[in-house]
C-alpha cells in the first residue's frame, strides 16, 4: 500500500450569490482510496478543524447515477477516459501531486455551494419531448416488436448516458449538444421511438436552446470527457433529425396546416 | 402516543378468496373506483423516485390524479434504482424451457425461505409479463438475439432463463424508462416534482396520512404538504450497516418516521448479504462495489484447498482448489441463491481459506468459461463489470480472477403491507424495496426490480382507487394544527443537532453503528452478539446525541446535516433490527441464527414457531416496541426444507 501527499486547491463558495475562492488544503490518500473517498478525507480533517465539509454531489459512488461531476485540474472528472469521479482511483495520481478542483461551470449549471451545481435544465429538456408517449397499460407484448440487435446496441450506447453534465462542462461553448443527441438516438435508433421522432427533436433542441447553454462549433471536448464515451455522431444524427423535422414542419405549416 | 396498549395491530392481509391463479383478477373487478373526472381532485403524494416510484407518480398522474413526487436527489433520474446491474425476472418462457407463472411463484416462495405470501407471490409473478412488454414500448434497450428477439440470462435460485436485461446496466434503463413517464407527466403539469426535497415526517389526521413535512436541502426551509394519499417507494436501508452495495443517500427515515406516526414495520432483521461484492480495500472506504449475480453464470467460485496460502492464484493447480459451491451443491452450483453462496464464502474465509488482503476474499474465476466461449464472448456479456473491477482494483480479470466477498445488498424488511399495499396507517401505502411484501427472508436476483415496477405500474395504480373512493375525507389543508406541530418537531431536531457542537463527525459515528450490526446482527448472528448489541446501541445513540458534530446552519445547503439526521434515525432503527433478530429463534433465507443449523451448516427453520411475518408496533418514547404476528398459511405450496443440493 503506498500513501501520497497531495495538496488541493478547492474552490470554496458558501452560496450561489456569495463570491467563491480557492482555499488550499493538504491531504494524505492512499493508492486505493477513490477519489471522493479522498475528499472524504478531507471533509473529516475539516470537520475535526471546525471548518464546513467540502459539498459535493454524490450517491452511488459507481459511475452510473451521475451526480457527482467536478473539473479535477482542468477536466470533468479527471484525468483517467471513461471515468467518473467517483470511480477515478487514487493511483492516477502520484506522491507531491497539486490537484485543483472545481465546479462544473456553465451558466446552464449555476453553483449551488461550493462543487454543488444546479442541472435541472437536463430534466427540462427531456420534459420536452425525451420519451416515448407510451401510457401504462397498453403495451403489446415485448416480442411483438422486434429490434434487430445491432440496432439495440447502438440504441443502447446512446442510452448509457447518465446526465453528469461532463460534457457541457468540458465544452468551451457550454453547450448541451452531446446530452441532448444522446437521448434524440437513443429513441431514433428504435422502432418505438419513430412516430414522434420528429416532434421530440424540435421539441428538446429548442429547450435546450433556451436553457442558455451554448452553441457546438465541433471541438468534439465533450466525447473525450464523457465518462460513458458516448460518441459525438449521435450530434451529426440529431442534426439530420432536426434538419428534416424543421424542413417537414415548414412544409406542413405552409400545406396550411392548423399552427396551435 | 398510537393506539392504546391492549388494542392489538390490525394485520389483515386482504388476501381475496378463491383459486390462486383467479385472486388478483377477481380482486381487481371488485375494487372501487375513483371516477375519471374526479380523480383531479384527489392530491398523491409519492416519495421516492426510483423505479418504484416514478413507475407509480407516471401511471397515477396518467390516470388522473393531481401527484406531487419528492427525491432527494437533484433529479429523479438518480435514484438508487439506477444501480442495478444484472436483470429482471419475468416468466415470458420466450426460452421455451418451461417457466411459468407457476413457476416463478414456486421459485420465489422458495428462495425467500416460506417466508412470504403466497396471494402476493402469485400475483408478482403473474404480473411480471406484462413490465417487460411496457418497458420495451418505453423504448428501453433490452438485449436482443440476431432475429431480435429479447435475450435472456439465469440467475441464481433459478434452473431457467428467465431475466431480461439491457447490458450491466438493466436498473439504468430501466429506471430512466420509467423517469421519461415521469417528464412526460410533469411536462403536462400532472406531477409537481420537487427534486432535492426530504420528507422529515408523516402527518396523519384522524387516523389517516394526510400528508408529509420536507426540508428543501437547498435553501433549508421546512415545508408541508398535504394529500389524500402519501405513497411511500423510499427504497431499503442497508446503510444501517455504514459499508453496503447501497448508493450514499440510502436510508430507513421516511420508513422511520411513519413506523413513529403508527404504520407497522415488518422483519426488520431480514437483510440480503450478496456474495459477490469487491472486497474492503481499507478504513476509508465509504461503500462497497456490487459485481452482478450474472457473472456467476460464467464465473466459477474458488478458495484454495489449505489455508494460509499464499500463492498466486494461477500458481495453486486444479487439484488444490475448492470449488465450493460446485462441491456443496452439485444441482445449482456456481447458482446456489445468494444467502447460500454468501454464508460458503463466508465460512471458507472463517476456515483460513480466504483470499486477498485480510484474507476476507473469494476468487471468481473466469479461465474456464474464457477457454471455452472465448474472451470476446465474455466481453459481449460482462464488459462493463470487468472495466469497473479494474477501475476498482487495478487488476485485469480476464488475466487473473476477481476477488470477492458478501457485504449488504439489500432489505427484505420493510414497511408493512396489506394486499392493496396500504400499511396499518389508512392512505399511507408503501411500494418497491420499502415494503416488506414479497421476497420472504431471502429475495432471488433480478426480482427488485420486477417487484418494484409490478407496484408502481400494475398494482398500486388499481388498489389506491379503492380506497380513495371507499373513503370519505375530511377538508384538511397544511393549515391543520398537525402540520404546524409536525414542522416544530422537525425544526427542534434540527436545532438540537446543530447546537450539540461535541468532537466527534456524523460519519465516525455512522461507521461505528455499522461495524457493530455487521459483527452481531450480519450474515451470523447469536444470541450472545445480539445481547451485546442491544445493550451498545442504547449507549452509542447516547454518544451521538452528546457528541456529534454538525457544523453549519439549518437554512443553506448542508450534507452533515442531512447525514445527522439519517444516522440518527439509524442508531434507533438498529435496535429494532437486533430484537427482531434475536426474537426469531430460527434461521430462515438471510436470517442465519448460530444456534439453529442443521449438522451440515444449513438453516434450520422452525415453521411451527416462526411461519409468520413479525410485525413491529411503536409505542412511544422509552417504551419498548411491540412484536405483533401475521400468521402465514401455505395453501398451494408444501413448506419444504430448502434445498439446492
Ligand atoms: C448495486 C445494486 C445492484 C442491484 N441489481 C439488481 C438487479 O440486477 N436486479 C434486481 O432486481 N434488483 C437489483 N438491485 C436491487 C434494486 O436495485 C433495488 O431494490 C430497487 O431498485 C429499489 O427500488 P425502489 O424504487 O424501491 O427504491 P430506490 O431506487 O432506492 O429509490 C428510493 C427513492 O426514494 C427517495 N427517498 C428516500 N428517502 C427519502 C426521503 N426521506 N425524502 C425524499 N425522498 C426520499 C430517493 O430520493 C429515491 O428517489 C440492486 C441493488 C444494488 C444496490
Ligand atoms: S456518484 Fe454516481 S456517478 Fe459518481
Amino acid at each position: 500500500m503506498s500513501t501520497m501527499r497531495l495538496t488541493l486547491k478547492v474552490w470554496r463558495q458558501a452560496s450561489p450569490e456569495a463570491k467563491g475562492e480557492f482555499r488550499t488544503y493538504p491531504v494524505e490518500a492512499d493508492e486505493h482510496m477513490s477519489f471522493l473517498e479522498m475528499l472524504d478525507v478531507v471533509n473529516e480533517g475539516l470537520i475535526a478543524a471546525g471548518e464546513e465539509p467540502i459539498a459535493f454531489d454524490h450517491d452511488c459512488r459507481e459511475g452510473i447515477c451521475g451526480s457527482c461531476g467536478m473539473m479535477i485540474n482542468g477536466k470533468a472528472h479527471g484525468p483517467r477516459a471513461a471515468t467518473t469521479a467517483c470511480q477515478l482511483h487514487m493511483r492516477s495520481f502520484k506522491d507531491g501531486d497539486h490537484i485543483l478542483i472545481e465546479p462544473f461551470r456553465a451558466s446552464a449549471f449555476p453553483v449551488i455551494r461550493d462543487l454543488v451545481v444546479d442541472r435541472s435544465s437536463f430534466d427540462r429538456i427531456i420534459q420536452a419531448g425525451g420519451y416515448v408517449s407510451v401510457g401504462t397499460g397498453a403495451a403489446p407484448d415485448g416480442n411483438a416488436i422486434l429490434v434487430p440487435k445491432e440496432m439495440a446496441e447502438r440504441a443502447m450506447d446512446a442510452a448509457q448516458c447518465i446526465g453528469c453534465g461532463a460534457c457541457v462542462a468540458a465544452c468551451p461553448n457550454a453547450s448541451a449538444m452531446l446530452f441532448t443527441a444522446a437521448k434524440v438516438s437513443h429513441l431514433a435508433m428504435l422502432p418505438q421511438g419513430q412516430p414522434e421522432r420528429h416532434r421530440r427533436v424540435l421539441g428538446m433542441v429548442e429547450q435546450m436552446d433556451s436553457e442558455g447553454f451554448g452553441g457546438c462549433t465541433n471541438f468534439a471536448e465533450c466525447e473525450a470527457a464523457c465518462p460513458k464515451q458516448i460518441s459525438i455522431e449521435n450530434i451529426a444524427r440529431m442534426n439530420r433529425d432536426f434538419l428534416k423535422a424543421s424542413l417537414r414542419e415548414r412544409e406542413e405549416t405552409g400545406a396550411g396546416a392548423v399552427s396551435n | 402516543m398510537t393506539g392504546a396498549p391492549d388494542v392489538p395491530m390490525q394485520l389483515d392481509d386482504r388476501i381475496p378468496d378463491g383459486p390462486l391463479a383467479e385472486k388478483w383478477d377477481r380482486h381487481r373487478s371488485a375494487l372501487r373506483l375513483v371516477s375519471p373526472a374526479n380523480k383531479r381532485k384527489y392530491h398523491v403524494i409519492v416519495v421516492g423516485s426510483g423505479l418504484a416510484g416514478a413507475s407509480a407518480a407516471a401511471s397515477l398522474a396518467e390516470l388522473g390524479y393531481n401527484v406531487s413526487c419528492f427525491c432527494f436527489q437533484d433529479s429523479p433520474r438518480r435514484a438508487h434504482s439506477i444501480a442495478a446491474q444484472g436483470g429482471i425476472n419475468a416468466a415470458k418462457n420466450y426460452q421455451n424451457d418451461g417457466d411459468s407463472v407457476e413457476r416463478l411463484f414456486r421459485d420465489t416462495i422458495k428462495g425467500g425461505d416460506f417466508r412470504s405470501r403466497e396471494g402476493n407471490v402469485y400475483r408478482l409473478s403473474q404480473v411480471s409479463a406484462d413490465i417487460i412488454d411496457q418497458c420495451v414500448a418505453q423504448g428501453v434497450p433490452f438485449a436482443r438475439e440476431y432475429g431480435g428477439l429479447l435475450a435472456n440470462r439465469s440467475f441464481g435460485g433459478a434452473q431457467v432463463s428467465r431475466t431480461f436485461y439491457a447490458r450491466g446496466q438493466t436498473g439504468q434503463q430501466l429506471l430512466i424508462g420509467a423517469y421519461q413517464a415521469l417528464e412526460r407527466q410533469i411536462a403536462r403539469g400532472a406531477v409537481q416534482m420537487y427534486t432535492r426535497h426530504e420528507m422529515l415526517d408523516l402527518v396523519v389526521i384522524d387516523g389517516r396520512a394526510r400528508g408529509i413535512v420536507v426540508r428543501d436541502m437547498v435553501t433549508g426551509a421546512i415545508e408541508s404538504h398535504a394529500g389524500h394519499d402519501v405513497v411511500l417507494a423510499t427504497g431499503g436501508y442497508g446503510n444501517v450497516f455504514y459499508l453496503s452495495t447501497n448508493a450514499k443517500g440510502c436510508n430507513v427515515t421516511a420508513a422511520f418516521r411513519a413506523w413513529k406516526r403508527g404504520a407497522g414495520f415488518a422483519n426488520p432483521s431480514f437483510t440480503q448479504i450478496h456474495p459477490t461484492c469487491i472486497p474492503v480495500s481499507g478504513e476509508y472506504q465509504s461503500k462497497l462495489t456490487l459485481m452482478s449475480e450474472s457473472l456467476r453464470n460464467d464465473g466459477r467460485v474458488w478458495v484454495p484447498l489449505k489455508q494460509d496460502d499464499t500463492r498466486l492464484p494461477r500458481d495453486i493447480p486444479d487439484a488444490e482448489r475448492d470449488y465450493f459451491l460446485e462441491r456443496k451443491y452439485p444441482s445449482f452450483g456456481n447458482l446456489a441463491p445468494r444467502d447460500i453462496a454468501s454464508r460458503a464464502a463466508k465460512e471458507a474465509c472463517d476456515e483460513g481459506r480466504g483470499v486477498g488482503r485480510g484474507g476476507l476474499g473469494v476468487y471468481l474465476d473466469f479461465a474456464t468459461a474464457i477457454s471455452r466461449l472465448g474472451e470476446d464472448v465474455i466481453r459481449e456479456r460482462y464488459a462493463n463489470l470487468f472495466e469497473m473491477y479494474e477501475r476498482i482494483t487495478g487488476e485485469n480479470p480476464y488475466q487473473t480472477p476477481m476477488r470477492i466477498y458478501p457485504a449488504v445488498h439489500y432489505t427484505m424488511g420493510g414497511t408493512w403491507v396489506d394486499y392493496n399495499l396500504m400499511s396499518t396507517l389508512p392512505g399511507l401505502h408503501v411500494i418497491g424495496e420499502a415494503n416488506f411484501s414479497d421476497h420472504g427472508a431471502n429475495r432471488l436476483g433480478a426480482s427488485a426490480l420486477m417487484q418494484g415496477l409490478a407496484d408502481g405500474y400494475f398494482v398500486l395504480p388499481y388498489t389506491i382507487g379503492d380506497y380513495i373512493a371507499g373513503t370519505k375525507f375530511a377538508e384538511v389543508d397544511t393549515s391543520h394544527s398537525a402540520f404546524a406541530e409536525a414542522e416544530q418537531q422537525v425544526r427542534d431536531r434540527t436545532a438540537r443537532l446543530l447546537a450539540i457542537n461535541g468532537s466527534r463527525s456524523v460519519d465516525s459515528f455512522h461507521k461505528e453503528l455499522g461495524k457493530l450490526m455487521w459483527d452481531h446482527c450480519g450474515m451470523a448472528r447469536s444470541r450472545e452478539g445480539l445481547e451485546l448489541a442491544l445493550r451498545r446501541i442504547p449507549e452509542l445513540r447516547a454518544e451521538f446525541w452528546a457528541d456529534v458534530r454538525v457544523l453549519g446552519s439549518a437554512d443553506t445547503l448542508n450534507q452533515s446535516l442531512e447525514k445527522a439526521g439519517r444516522v440518527a434515525d439509524f442508531m434507533e432503527f438498529a435496535e429494532l433490527m437486533c430484537r427482531d433478530a434475536l426474537e426469531r429463534e430460527e434461521s430462515c433465507g438471510g436470517h442465519f441464527r448460530v444456534e439453529y443449523q442443521t449438522p451440515d451448516g444449513e438453516a434450520l427453520r422452525n415453521d411451527d414457531e416462526f411461519a409468520h411475518v413479525a410485525v413491529w408496533e411503536y409505542r412511544g418514547e422509552g417504551v419498548p416496541a411491540k412484536r405483533n404476528v401475521e400468521q402465514l398459511e401455505f395453501e398451494f405450496v408444501q413448506l419444504a426444507t430448502r434445498s439446492y443440493k
